[in-house]
């Protein structure tokens, strides 16, 4: 059990919670969660709903995870959340998580109402949204978390389209504005930062929100071996942001002082190698739309 | 080396023998290593130690328990994220099965 903030590689214990899964190699989702329950301790309990990592790890008669482990109904992480502490706090356990993690469709379309609820009630427990930005696990379909110009089985890019046109909903300002306890955004491209953000939800004494960029070389099309690089660069290119919500405010963590060139990263992935010069202006009109806002009302 | 062990999985012979509700976690009955068309290799010489292969590994293969960083390649998939994020290059990508494959 995390009782203090972690971060580094050296704090963490050489056991392992989340092994043999059949994740695709360099999958960005698993290790989010790897890194996560080995923060956090074997004494967790987790619920997942349907998505990549149920899907690659309960795979009878072979189960991947070494603590207690239960899939929720697609809709319902929060609310199975809620119900585990319900239960562990009436058997009168001491010292332990209760944590979900979902990804970016179980959160914020499927999952929202009862992730709201969950937060709603305050109970102790953390939820890791792991976000690959479009339901990979069924094959690559547009969710409410596909930034512009993503392409997608069900947002095909061509002539009229340059792939999804909706905007990336903004789930952590959406759970910040419940006035949760802690909520954070992070990447895996900063592993460091993210292992301080879980630790510091494992010391929240009601709910806790973690939003963490999770490549998925199969969806966006990249070479297996830059998950991490990829995660690293979405942050350095401003088109994501690491920050957290606590005591009412916004802090921004990294400020960076350049962007790297958008392109270098929209290019490097088959998702946007189809976008073109009024697709990437549009991008990047959204990109410092945004920032501007952030840095106008964020710490 | 610490990492959980591969066990045997007997087919249950009779339905009455098949699980209902919870199954025992953390049971491993098949290695990954199939998957792998490279493997990575640690020039321990070159190593210096920083973890950073043993903190971005999706698969959690990497064995910091001993005096060097080991590997568990029953479950590495080969994926080669730990090459490209070593600092000081010390872990090279090998072609499984040797030269004598590589046509």
């Amino acid at each position: 059990m995390a009782d203090r903030l972690i971060t580094s590689a050296k704090e963490l214990s050489n056991s392992e919670y989340f092994y043999g899964h059949r994740a695709c190699a360099g999958c960005g989702g698993s290790l989010a969660l790897r890194l996560a329950m080995k923060v956090l301790g074997p004494r967790i309990f987790v619920a997942i709903p349907a998505n990549c990592m149920s899907a690659t790890s309960f795979l009878h008669p072979q189960v991947a995870f070494s603590v207690n482990c239960m899939i929720s109904p697609f809709p319902a992480t929060g609310a199975v959340l809620s119900g585990i502490e319900a239960g562990a706090r009436a058997l009168g356990l001491k010292d332990y998580h209760v944590v979900g993690f979902a990804g970016d469709g179980g959160t914020a379309d499927i999952g929202i109402q009862a992730l709201s609820g969950a937060i709603d009630r305050g109970d102790r427990v953390i939820y890791v949204c792991y976000d690959n930005e479009a339901y990979m696990n069924t094959g690559i379909q547009k969710s409410g978390l596909t930034p512009y110009g993503s392409k997608t089985t069900t947002t095909p890019a061509g002539k009229n389209f340059p792939g999804a046109t909706g905007r990336k909903k903004d789930m952590f300002e959406i759970v910040a504005a419940h006035g949760i306890e802690y909520a954070a955004t992070a990447s895996i491209g900063y592993p460091e930062d993210y292992l301080r953000k879980v630790s510091k939800a494992a010391l929240c004494q009601s709910t806790s929100y973690i939003h963490v960029l999770a490549p998925c070389s199969t969806g966006w099309g990249f070479p297996v071996e830059e998950t991490v690089e990829i995660a690293r660069e979405a942050v350095d290119c401003g088109l994501w942001y690491l920050a957290e919500y606590e005591n009412d405010e916004f802090v921004l963590n990294k400020m960076p002082k350049e962007f790297t060139p958008l392109e270098d990263y929209l290019l490097k992935q088959a998702r946007f190698r189809h976008l073109k010069e009024r697709d990437m202006e549009h991008i990047v009109h959204g990109r410092d739309k945004k920032w501007e806002k952030i840095l106008k009302n964020w710490k | 080396m610490d990492r959980p062990k591969i066990v045997r999985y007997e087919k249950p012979g009779k339905v009455e023998n098949y699980p209902c509700g919870a199954i025992r976690v953390g049971t491993l009955v098949q290695d990954n290593a199939g998957w792998r068309i490279l493997k990575p290799v640690i020039d321990h010489g070159k190593c210096v130690m920083c973890l950073r292969c043993f903190l971005l590994c999706p698969d959690g293969v990497i064995d910091k328990s001993g005096k060097i960083l080991e590997i568990d390649y029953r479950f590495c998939k080969g994926c080669g994220i730990c090459a490209r994020e070593c600092k000081v290059e010390a872990i090279e990508m090998v072609r499984e099965g040797g030269d004598e494959d590589a046509g």
